[in-house]
Parts: structure tokens; C-alpha cells; sequence
């Protein structure tokens, strides 16, 4: 299982990359899609809206169930990856390539309260 | 109380399955995609641990009587030794105790095979109707099952144990035969041909690694549970249950009420009106339908008792209980997390020996 060091990650598994621009790239982590199984969904991402930290950003199911994407941040969704809407199966192979959405931070919005790929993998081997 | 396991738990971990607690045993859910397991059942064949499910051997004087009372469906079609015949077992208030499969296996021999979950209500219910017949009932704990499923299941089977041959080739759908101690019976739960094998646990393993090498994939309870929702098969727990009329659940085909006999249930049913119709839903847009959500209808509510994502059809599929009025062809609308997505009523089975029926 892979915990990329350049990533942010959240409790309720997604991670977060810094983009050079100020913007923020998420997806949800190799530990969270092995837990999943086989997807066959993702979407629901309601682009342009402004959402807080925590709350639903999106769904991703697999063939066993459904689960909701949390936003990371607070901040506006500003793209969601439309490759994922015929192959949603891309999170399974590649977790960290395929990202789900795009979030423009809100003002003063950072990354504390993530964590750092060390903390995130105690984590999910405790579970 | 510990999870228990199945003979073949040592060749699951090894093979790197996702093991997960179902109705208190420790079982594959897949052993890596469970996707590619349902297709590899579906173009050619697959195979599946489901030494979990109980086997109870029947013996004793009358075993026609006993049967004739215990089960829903009349015993007395099993006219040839080794016919098979699929039955709900019914509570005295017409709900479904378990759903069940009976092997003759000549002369006064019986054997039944239930569910995992259900096996301890199952037995205790069993033991008691027994006793009126004084009937003997064996659980067979110690055999495993082992079931090969697909299109080229059969040949597989005959590949690694070539002795099998002489007495599996010629047998017919829903029909079993033995082989020394092996019971061999070609049913399954998957909508493909195929073989549902029992075998002294002890034997299990080699015969698992022998399938495995001649190509046989191995398959989870995932892949299990989306084959058989495909081939429109109820799933106990979940599409039926005690509160749920067999008439409801779209059982109706194994009740048999042409003569008179008095078996447990038989009282409610011949009273009761049907009250929904059992259907099939194909999602017509994305999304995934899962159990328990409301389908709205032109003609009132209902829902859906199974749903997952058909690897088959690409689409997501549903078993429902909906108003009886609702016909096939129309167009439903189910709640998915709050959201309304249509939905086609269709005729089941969604898909049967690897072609798409809806």
C-alpha cells in the first residue's frame, strides 16, 4: 500500500496535493480504495459551489458500497476529473494519478488538521 | 465467539483473498477484483468456497411424509434419484424460515442444503418437525463444497479429476450423483452451468489447487452475491425473510398447492393476497442501487430488497417488491441518497448462461 510523502491526508482518507498556483488537486488514498473494492462510480461533485471542511464534496461507490468524499478544505470545488466519469475503476489502479476534484482554497483556508504520509499510514495500520 | 473457517481458509490467505465475517465465518469477499472474478464466471469458469452452507443428511421410514409437511414445494416431484428441488421452508405464519435445496439420493435418502446464517434456527425448526416423523437429521460439517461455475466449469472439473467423467457428463440441470464420497450435483447459484462439488474437508484443498492450476479462477462471496443477482436468485436475509410472504418475494413457482397436503405455512398462504410483485430494475442513469431504497411508482411505493452494480450489463441492477399493478416496461423512480433516478421494471432473470436477457 502507497503513502505518497508529497501528500497532505485527511481521517476520512482522501489526499490533498499543494499545486504550485495555490489551488489544491484531491483524491481519496490507495488505502481507502482497497477498502472499497472495484469502483463503479464517482461523481456528484457539484463544481463552482463553495463548501466547508468535512462536508460531502461527492460520492465514490464500488460494487460493495457507497461512500462520501469529504472536502478537505474549506474552499470552492472548481473542477471535478471527468475521466472518472466512464472509468472509475482509475482510482483502483492508480489511486494518487487519478484525481477526483479541484478546490480553490477559501481565504486563510490551510492544511492544518491533515496529515503527513507518516501520520496517515499509523493510522490506517491501526485500524 | 471466534469466526469459523472452511478447509480451504489456508488457500484463501495464501492466494491473498479479502477475508470478512458472513453469517459467522471467515470468508473470501474476493481475492482482488471482484469484477474480473464475475467475469471470469461469466465467459469461463470460476470457483467458489461455500463449504460454509450446511449439508443435513435425511434418513429414516418416511421420509416423503416428513418432507411433505417441512417444505413448500412437494417433494413427490423428485420422480428420478439424484433430481434436485429448490423450496422455502416456511414459519406457521407463511414467512420464510430459510430457502433450501433437497437432493434424493435414492431410496429413503435425503439431503438438504441450507443456508450458513440461517443453519442453528434451520436445524432446530428441522429437528423439531422431525420428531413427528422420527426422521433422522445429520449435519454434514464434516464435508466442504466447492462450487465451479461458468461455461467451461464441467470441463475443468472433468480435466482434473478425469474419474469424474462417466458419472458427471451425462448428468442433467438440477441433478446430482456420487462418486465414493463424493457428492457431485450440478446446480449452482450463479446462472451458469456448472458443478457444486462435496467432498470430506480433508480432500478440499487439492482439489481447490487442482482447479486453480488448470485455470479455474478463484472467486469470492462479492462476485457470488453480483452473479446471482443477475441471474435473479433471492438471496435469503435480504429479498425474503420470516416476515416476508414467499408469494411477495417471488417465490410463488415453489409453492405448491395443487393437492392437499398440510405443510407448515400451507394455512396462511392459501389466505393470503398477494401484495406486491417481485421485479427486477435497471438503473437507466448512473448510480448505484443498493437494498432498502424507495422506488416510486405510478401506482404507490416500494423497494428494493437487492442492488448492486451489474459488471454484465454496465449498468446497476435491483430486485424489488413493488405495487402489483406495476408492469414490465414501465419506468420507476428510485431514491439514490436522496436523489431520483429512473429506473426500467424488468422481467428476470437480468442475464442467464452469459447473455443479457433485459
Amino acid at each position: 500500500m502507497k503513502f505518497p510523502a508529497d501528500l497532505k491526508y485527511a481521517e476520512s482518507h482522501e489526499w490533498l496535493r499543494a499545486e504550485a498556483d495555490g489551488t489544491y488537486t484531491v483524491g481519496i488514498s490507495d488505502a481507502a480504495q482497497d477498502m472499497l473494492g472495484d469502483l463503479v462510480f464517482c461523481g456528484d461533485f457539484k463544481v463552482g459551489e463553495s463548501l466547508a471542511k468535512g462536508d460531502t464534496a461527492g460520492v465514490v461507490e464500488s460494487v460493495k458500497a457507497a461512500s462520501d468524499v469529504y472536502m478537505p478544505v474549506d474552499g470552492e470545488i472548481t473542477a471535478f476529473n471527468g475521466e472518472l466519469d466512464a472509468n472509475p475503476e482509475k482510482i483502483n489502479s492508480d489511486p494518487y494519478a487519478a484525481w477526483i476534484f479541484k478546490v480553490k482554497p477559501a481565504a486563510g483556508a490551510g492544511t492544518d488538521g491533515l496529515m503527513d504520509a507518516a501520520a496517515y499510514e499509523a493510522v490506517v495500520k491501526a485500524a | 465467539m471466534a469466526l469459523q473457517r472452511t478447509s480451504l481458509f489456508e488457500s484463501h490467505v495464501a492466494s491473498g483473498a479479502k477475508m470478512v465475517d458472513f453469517g459467522g465465518w471467515e470468508m473470501p469477499l474476493h481475492y482482488g477484483s471482484q469484477i474480473d472474478e464475475h467475469h471470469a464466471v461469466r465467459k469461463a469458469a470460476g470457483m467458489f468456497d461455500v463449504s460454509h452452507m450446511c449439508a443435513v443428511d435425511v434418513s429414516g421410514a418416511v421420509p416423503k411424509s416428513f418432507f411433505r409437511r417441512l417444505i413448500a414445494n412437494d417433494i413427490t416431484k423428485l420422480k428420478t434419484p439424484g433430481k434436485a428441488l429448490y423450496s422455502a421452508m416456511l414459519n406457521t405464519s407463511g414467512g420464510v424460515i430459510d430457502d433450501l435445496i433437497v437432493y434424493w439420493r435414492g431410496g429413503d435418502n435425503y439431503r438438504v442444503v441450507v443456508n450458513a446464517s440461517t443453519a442453528v434456527k434451520d436445524l432446530a425448526h428441522m429437528n423439531r418437525v422431525a420428531e413427528t416423523y422420527d426422521m433422522d437429521l445429520t449435519p454434514r460439517r464434516d464435508l466442504a463444497m466447492i462450487a465451479v461455475q461458468g461455461p467451461n466449469a464441467r470441463e475443468k472439473v472433468f480435466e482434473v479429476r478425469p474419474e469424474w467423467r462417466a458419472a458427471g457428463e451425462p448428468l442433467p440441470v438440477f441433478h446430482s450423483t456420487e462418486i465414493d464420497d463424493v457428492f457431485l450435483a450440478r446446480t449452482g447459484y450463479t446462472g451458469e452451468d456448472g458443478f457444486e462439488i462435496s467432498l470430506p474437508a480433508a480432500a478440499a484443498p487439492r482439489l481447490w489447487e487442482s482447479l486453480k492450476t488448470a485455470g479455474v479462477a478463484e472467486c469470492g462471496l462479492g462476485a457470488r452475491d453480483t452473479l446471482r443477482l443477475e441471474a435473479g436468485m433471492n438471496l435469503y436475509g435480504n429479498d425474503m425473510d420470516e416476515m416476508v410472504s414467499p408469494l411477495d418475494a417471488g417465490l410463488g413457482w415453489t409453492v405448491a398447492m395443487e393437492n392437499d397436503r398440510d405443510f407448515i405455512g400451507r394455512a396462511v398462504i392459501e389466505n393470503y393476497e398477494q401484495r406486491a410483485a417481485f421485479v427486477g430494475l435497471k438503473l437507466l442513469d448512473r448510480g448505484v442501487m443498493r437494498s432498502h431504497m424507495i422506488v416510486t411508482t405510478a401506482h404507490g411505493e416500494g423497494a428494493t430488497t437487492s442492488g448492486t452494480f451489474s459488471p454484465t450489463l454496465g449498468c446497476s441492477i435491483a430486485l424489488a417488491r413493488v405495487p402489483l399493478a406495476v408492469a414490465v416496461g414501465d419506468k420507476v423512480q428510485i431514491d439514490i441518497r436522496g436523489k431520483l433516478v429512473d429506473a426500467l421494471v424488468v422481467k428476470l432473470p437480468f442475464v442467464r448462461n452469459g447473455r443479457v436477457l433485459v
